[in-house]
């Protein structure tokens, strides 16, 4: 029997109490005995090659126990090359990164040399003495340009910076523009800013000569495919390579991929026989941690006379920066999300990925769903426009119904499935958004504000996103001989309070207090295989996982004391950290007796009926990714005049499946409101035109503050999914999706008055305020 | 070849705790903190002033640990994270309050989060959430979206206020 003491309840997290007394573990917190400390030597151009590395000054200062080049690495990482995480068909150029750039570089920050000292200061005070020859070389600096006849090639051994192409799509789309009543057309450009976790990327390493196995810790999302990169480099078996992830201080996303730092650190411990830590700093961060950023949608809607779309068409240019670790699927995942919630005839999209001299881009919170969100729903506000209709009517018209669930989009999804969306109620998602937001007083207030000299405007965004991929996550649940019940699972947290909803399914399974659960995560000692956490995954995955292997423990532990007590499994029942014969005298055995008679006795055999496997596993494999939605409103006022954005309300109708705990659910929405704000308003990285990053502190690259970030208004709608046994689906990346759309919606219907368009995004009050001269001045040359 | 780098021996007391220690001239307090006293709490986030991860207080108020540099703090009273809770274990207001309304995910910034609003809330009891809000903004959340902070905050302020009171 399962209850559901926990599930679907505001439980407080069991994460917090070290967290708030400072007795989190991060990595850069790690005290192993005789560390040594590294520093990186950075490619000061976008593009250079180099012959000679003089190291000579910086490997006599004092302190510095070694400076490695390229050619300094170990004998198996010569000529090596960080794994592509996922191969596509359609890439025309899978390069990824060396460990260290042994002859060209491609982009500012690169690094080309490590210096292990015996700190951090005195490993920078000599990475400031090594010397490169340096010859820089043209650099690509934007994805649009890089794609024009004569442009500067990102590698020198390109004729091109082509990267893949993709072309997909279904139905007749030339047709569908043959009969529409009315066609628009525009040109989106969205930035999609960096993840900036507040705690950066780092690694530790520690190496064994006896057992010749390393034990790492890396601040990851991906503990296993750091693991299976050591592997591969190094030649090991599984068991030479233990990942951890310690206490990881966000990810979203970019800490989703191994990095070159991640193989060179092992590489200085094994050569130098100490442990070696690299903790990577801001400006580091801004330089080499991956981003995702920029895109251009050149799209047209046809629709009929009422706006009824018939058909979509367009083209996409990607950025991927320098290197694939992540290949095309950002942008195959744009493509795909482009439909959203709308029934499309007909769509046909033609992708191109370029290389650029910049820092990667990998999947950041929301991977390619924003951009193409905002595309779609841009498209959707300028039908409305042109047909005189209101947005939410145009919308409205459009809603793939909840009694065509499930519904075949005709596309093919990033996992080789179909996309299928599960469950879900769109029509109603926005219905109850809008009303949530006062949408149809909307006009009323706009008018008084107006009137008041002030512009405020509304927008929506819509959106549908593929969460709980596979391939699969795994736990093993185990009953220990101190009473207590551990979950041991690959899945790595960085915030998103992992131990917490994990020992909330298992606890409503085992029937026991969630204090009573330990959660082991991220660790590849104690669960061989795992995928990682990403693409909004982990409760579907792993939490699936927890719930299978817990029924199964449940069984294992009555079985065996029905075994105990001589009675069938059927007469005994789990209480409070025991099982115990129904009825109320009934004999019990604690999970401390049951797992110590399991354990045995030394040389004695175990009782009749008993195994010493107090224990289950699982791996959940979903079949195809599961489908949330949600509907965004934001309502903001405009200064004309500084350009400054307020958002007054916002409205946040999110759909996840079975939540688990609305309190965590909440706060991820609230948070990732907060990054598509920021991404909708503040958060561009700069590059010049010699693709040298301009925007490489938090005061040149904005984040969203307290004074910024409004309590959003959130409504949980829950549409189970039968794709998993929690019903639940993602919920990670949900805020951040659509709201760069919603808002900039809103600042474009709140300048009304100005009769201007906003095509991409972050708007910047300096974007503004250029947007408002620029419609002011054709009003002029109009007349 | 550069000299050998200046160094010298402050005294300081942390946590209520005295301490007297050799540092280089050039680390900043946070690096003191955490690589020289073991004080791991305090944490890092951009070393260059802005994010507040790394704020400690100093003689009570709310400093950036990365902008100060450790010889600064010779006699000072200084209190990071691990000094929060009362000697007994038991939380502050404000810890409580962040526990009890979610008020952190990662728990990376929230070090930094915490010292500026204990310094904040004890010369501000009847602070509201505008305010708190502007006395938050010295301090990045990525995680959060801030909301939970703020109604911690107004929530520890409660508190604070009712013990005031009795």
């Amino acid at each position: 029997m399962s209850s559901t003491a926990f599930v679907g309840q505001r439980v407080k997290r069991l994460e917090d109490p070290d967290l708030l007394t400072g007795k989190g573990q991060f990595l850069d917190d790690l005290k192993l005995p005789g560390l040594l400390e590294a520093a990186f030597v950075r490619s000061p151009f976008a593009h250079a090659t180099f012959t000679e590395i003089d190291a000579e000054e910086a490997r006599a200062m004092p302190g510095v126990h070694a400076v490695l080049t390229a050619r300094d690495l170990p004998a198996e990482m010569q000529g090596q090359r960080i794994l592509l995480q996922v191969p596509h068909p359609q890439i025309t150029n899978a390069v990824t990164q060396e460990p260290l750039a042994s002859r060209e570089v491609c982009f500012v920050g690169e690094a080309v040399a490590v210096v292990i000292a015996d700190n951090r200061h005195l490993a920078e005070d000599a990475a400031e003495r090594v010397i490169v020859d340096w010859e820089p070389l043209p650099a690509a600096s934007h994805c649009d340009a890089a794609l024009k006849p004569g442009a500067p090639v990102t590698h020198s051994s390109m004729t091109d910076n082509i990267a893949g192409r993709l072309n997909l799509g279904y139905g007749d789309v030339d047709a569908a523009f043959r009969n529409a009543a009315h066609v628009v057309e525009e040109r989106y450009a969205p930035h999609r800013g960096t993840g900036h976790p507040m705690e950066c990327r780092g690694v530790a390493a520690v190496y064994d000569v006896v057992g010749d196995a390393f034990r790492i810790w890396t601040s990851t999302q991906t503990p296993h495919n750091t693991q299976r990169a050591v592997i591969d480099m190094f030649g090991l078996s599984e068991d030479k390579v233990r990942v951890i992830t310690p206490d990881v201080g966000g990810g979203f996303g970019p800490k989703n991929q191994v990095y070159p730092e991640e193989l060179v650190i092992p590489a200085a411990a094994r050569l130098l026989g100490r442990p070696v830590k690299w903790a990577e700093d801001r400006r580091e961060h801004f330089l080499t941690t991956t981003q995702e950023r920029d895109q251009v949608w050149d799209v047209a809607a046809a629709v009929d006379a009422d706006g009824v779309l018939l058909g979509v068409k367009g083209t996409l240019i990607h950025d991927a920066g320098a290197y694939l670790p992540w290949g095309i699927i950002m942008p195959y995942i744009s493509a795909t999300t482009l439909p959203g919630p709308y029934k499309l005839p007909a769509y046909r999209m033609a992708v191109t990925v370029a290389f650029t001299n910049l820092v990667p881009t990998t999947p950041l919170r929301g991977a390619g769903r924003p951009q193409a969100v905002f595309a779609m729903e841009r498209l959707m506000d300028a039908v409305a426009q042109k047909l005189g209709l209101d947005p939410a009517e145009v919308r409205r018209r459009n809603f793939i119904q909840a009694d065509e669930m499930p519904y075949d989009m005709g596309l093919t999804y990033r996992d080789g499935a179909p996309v299928m969306y599960d469950t879900g109620d769109y029509p109603q998602a926005q219905a109850l958004a809008l009303a949530k937001a006062g949408y149809d007083d909307f006009p009323a207030r706009q008018k008084a504000a107006l009137a008041q000299g002030r512009h405020i405007g509304i927008g929506i965004g819509n959106y549908v996103e593929g969460t709980g991929l596979g391939p699969f996550e795994g736990a093993t649940i185990r009953i220990l001989t101190n009473g207590r019940v551990a979950i041991y699972t690959g899945a790595a947290a960085a915030g998103q309070a992992h131990r917490t909803t994990l020992a909330q399914i298992c606890a409503d399974e085992m029937n026991v207090d969630v204090t009573d659960i330990d959660v082991v995560g991220g660790d590849t000692g104690v669960m061989p295989r795992g995928a990682g956490t990403y693409a909004s995954r982990i409760t579907v995955n792993a939490g699936s996982s927890v719930r299978v292997a817990s029924i199964e423990l449940r069984g294992k532990a009555l079985a065996l004391a029905a075994a105990k007590f001589d009675v069938k499994p059927e007469d005994v029942e789990l209480t409070h950290g025991a099982v115990r014969i129904k009825g109320e005298q009934g004999d019990s055995i604690t999970f401390e007796e049951l797992a110590k008679m399991t354990s045995g006795m030394p040389g004695y055999a175990l009782p009749k009926g008993v195994k010493p496997d107090l224990e289950a596993s699982g791996y959940f494999t979903p079949p195809q990714a599961t489908y949330s939605n949600g509907s965004h409103v934001a309502e903001v006022e405009v200064d004309a005049e500084t350009g400054q954005v307020k958002i007054l309300k916002y409205t946040v109708v999110h759909d996840c499946g079975t939540v688990i705990n609305p309190m965590l659910v909440d706060g991820q929405v609230q948070g990732g409101v907060a990054h598509g704000i920021g991404n909708a308003l503040l958060e561009r990285m700069v590059f010049d035109a010699d693709a040298n990053p301009l925007t490489t502190t938090f005061a040149d690259y904005l984040m969203p503050t307290a004074e910024l970030v409004p309590d959003c208004d959130i409504v949980h709608m829950e549409s189970p999914t039968p794709l998993n046994p929690l019903g639940a689906k993602g919920a990670g990346e949900g805020g951040t999706i659509p709201a760069p759309a919603a808002i900039v919606a809103a600042v474009e219907s709140a300048l009304t008055p100005f009769g201007l368009r906003i095509t991409d995004c972050p708007i910047t009050p300096q974007r503004i305020v250029e947007l408002i001269q620029t419609a002011q001045e054709t009003i002029q040359e109009d007349h | 070849m550069p000299d050998a780098l200046p160094r010298r021996r402050i005294t300081l007391t942390v946590n209520g705790k005295e301490h007297s220690a050799e540092t280089e001239d050039r680390y900043s307090l946070a690096d003191f903190l955490r690589h020289g006293l073991g004080l791991t709490g305090t944490h890092l986030g951009c070393e260059h002033g802005v994010c507040g991860a790394c704020t400690v207080l100093v003689n009570g108020e709310a400093v950036r640990g990365c902008l100060m540099l450790a010889v600064q703090a010779e006699g000072c009273r200084v209190t990071t994270i691990e000094g929060l809770a009362d000697d007994d274990g038991a939380l502050s207001p404000l810890q409580q309050a962040f526990m009890d309304n979610h008020g952190l995910q990662c728990g990376f910034c929230t070090p930094g989060i915490l010292t500026t609003l204990t310094a904040y809330l004890r010369d501000h009891p009847n602070a509201d959430e505008p305010e708190i809000r502007e006395a938050l903004s010295g301090n990045i959340c990525r995680c959060t979206g801030y909301d939970t902070i703020v109604r911690a905050a107004l929530a520890a302020a409660r508190t604070i206020r009712e013990g005031a009171k009795a």
